[in-house]
């Protein structure tokens, strides 16, 4: 494979890291706030509420 | 609930092999040091962790030999925990003792200097202050709260059987080397990074223990969700161990030698260090104690985490974001623009999660704010929160170029660090330690009330004479520094800038006198709630008798 010089790279880097961190984003989204999960995560919440045993 | 090892004929333990030999190994190599060793000050260090090895080998045998320790009959791993604490508060003071020393320095430069002592020189008592209370009374601070979290929210008691306990002496030791090595002129000259080779290797082994006991104790859980406090916990621990291996690669110039010399050379050395020593505070100093803000404020005011979702887009963010702002202490070095310009845009974005995560703290407390009235534990980590979100916002400020132009490398940056220091990690750490103490040691509540009262507001009243003297103290700095007069000269010169500095150093050694003070107050309300005859006595002894 032919060797990268440090401008490829980062013209690589500058473009598609900016597209991966918003996709990487939008999955955290997407998952905190698809609807099925809402139950989940109430419940989820409780956890530290719920343990008596100290 | 499951038990522990049934009494009688106990099975074969492996962490009852493993780890003593391990302690043997260490205790070996220590004395072989402090045997073979030309320098004196690494036959020191020998002795110094010969000495650590053998007395945690001498507790496994008094706490193991021939008997099944009571700790290990009940459910969750309580004992601990309560150790964890009992350092902590150690560890504070000490940290911060040495603190007001340095401020008394730089206010006084003789004040305790003593010309033939060299370990009473500021740059070696400095790092002894950083270490002691972020790696000391910090890392102290995580790990008890990290067991005690992560078995409640599991429902399940820590894994490895006495590995938890080997995580406890073992880091222990390793503060105690790190520390008396500075003493004695012995450090690598990275920032937050100053032990040795040596001390790092023994570091990297007691972490990877660390992380088999959060790990197995997560996969062993009964609860079917991962608790968002032990995401927090986690990634703070496996970011750390990327940190500390990466940032100390280097080279020992012999095995009887304290010096090594770092792989990277530089500017990449540079950049190295500063990605370790921000990403330092990015999941030391925030992920770790938001694992704490996450389980303690619900806890403490009875009510669930305000967002669950807002909290997991939190985690996310902050992990996603916060590797990349360490250039930021680099900017008008010979890094290149587009990385300075990175660190900075970084930084910025920065204020997303620290903001999702300081609104989500806060408005837990929604419904139930008559509570900071009356619980003062309470306050002190609402309070927190609110230095939390002041502080990385004023963070994010600094990096700008043009604002950093003015404030880096005055005392603008010490007071920053202090306002999230004293105001974020030490307030939360308190709240949690007072929430703790009463619960491990099975007591109602605190001896006094009125001295947490007396506690916040005095150490309160410290930081906020702490970082406004230290705004007016760098900003005066930064603006002698670049004042020229009508014929292009520097307008002032450096010892005038210092001289300047004097009375803002006093106001700052004040109001670190007065947080050490406060400390001081905690320890005894904490000393006098343990000793305390309260009703609860009766169930101190087995607290998981309910269960």
């Amino acid at each position: 494979m032919e060797r990268w010089a440090y401008e490829e790279v980062l013209a690589f880097t500058r473009s598609w890291d900016a597209v991966y961190f918003t996709a990487m984003f939008a999955v955290a989204l997407v998952y905190a706030y698809w609807p099925k999960n809402k139950a989940k995560f109430d419940q989820a919440a409780r956890i530290p509420l719920e343990d008596e045993g100290q | 609930m499951q038990t522990a090892a049934s009494e009688g004929n106990a099975p074969w333990r492996f962490d009852l092999f493993v780890l003593p030999v391990i302690l043997g190994l260490g205790a070996f190599a220590g004395i072989l040091e402090a045997a073979r060793s030309p320098d004196p000050a690494m036959q020191a260090q020998g002795w110094t962790f010969a000495l650590c090895m053998m007395a945690t080998g001498a507790w496994y045998l008094w706490t193991y030999a021939g008997r099944t320790p009571r700790d290990e009959l009940t459910p969750y791993a309580n004992d601990v925990v309560r150790a964890g604490v009992i350092a902590s508060m150690f560890w504070a003071v000490a940290g911060m003792a040495v603190g007001l020393i340095l401020a008394l320095q730089l206010s006084f430069p003789h004040w305790f200097y003593f010309a033939g002592e060299a370990w009473t020189n500021f740059g070696r008592l400095r790092p002894l202050h950083t270490s002691a209370v972020i790696f000391a009374f910090g890392g102290n601070v995580l790990i008890a709260t990290s067991f005690y979290v992560v078995q409640r929210t599991s429902r399940a008691r820590l894994w490895g059987g006495s590995l938890p306990w080997f995580v406890f002496w073992g880091y222990n030791t390793f503060i105690v080397l790190a520390g008396t090595g500075y003493l004695l002129g012995i450090t690598q000259s990275k920032e937050y990074a100053e032990p040795e080779w040596y001390a790092d290797l023994w570091l990297t082994v007691v972490w990877v223990c660390y992380l088999l006991t959060f790990l197995g104790t997560i996969i062993k859980r009964k609860e079917s969700h991962i608790y968002v406090a032990n995401w927090f916990y986690l990634s703070f621990i496996v970011t750390i161990a990327m940190l500390h291996i990466v940032n100390n690669l280097s080279w020992p110039v012999s095995l009887l030698q304290s010096q090594s010399y770092s792989l990277f050379s530089g500017v990449q050395s540079a950049l190295t260090q500063w990605w370790y020593g921000h990403n330092a505070v990015g999941f030391f100093l925030t992920a770790g104690f938001l694992g704490i803000m996450y389980y303690f404020i619900p806890k403490r005011a009875e009510r669930p985490i305000y967002s669950y979702r807002l909290s997991i887009i939190h985690f996310w963010s902050l992990i996603f974001i916060y590797i990349w702002a360490g250039p930021h202490h680099l900017l008008y070095t010979a890094l290149p623009e587009w990385a300075q310009t990175l660190g900075m845009t970084f930084s910025i974005i920065l204020w997303m999660p620290s903001w999702g995560g300081m609104i989500n703290g806060l408005m837990t407390l929604s419904g139930a704010w008559d509570k900071l009235r009356t619980d003062p534990v309470l306050r002190m980590l609402v309070v927190s929160v609110a230095f939390y979100g002041m502080s990385t916002f004023e963070g994010p400020v600094m990096s700008v170029k043009t604002v950093n132009a003015l404030s880096h490398y005055t005392n603008w940056t010490i007071g920053h660090v202090h306002s999230g220091a004293l105001g974020w990690v030490a307030y939360v750490s308190f709240g949690a330690i007072y929430c703790l103490v009463p619960w491990l040691w099975g007591k109602k509540k605190l001896y006094s009330n009125a001295l947490v009262e007396w506690h916040f507001w005095i150490s309160t009243l410290g930081i906020v004479l702490y970082i406004t003297s230290m705004w007016v103290a760098g900003i005066m700095q930064g603006l002698m520094w670049r004042a020229y007069n009508e014929f292009g000269f520097l307008e002032y010169s450096f010892a005038e800038a210092v001289q300047a500095m004097h009375p803002y150093y006093i106001i700052r050694a004040a109001g670190g006198g007065l947080f050490l003070a406060g400390v001081l107050i905690m320890v005894f309300n904490l000393w006098k709630t343990v000793r305390q005859d309260a009703p609860a006595q009766a169930a101190a002894l087995v607290p998981e008798a309910a269960e």
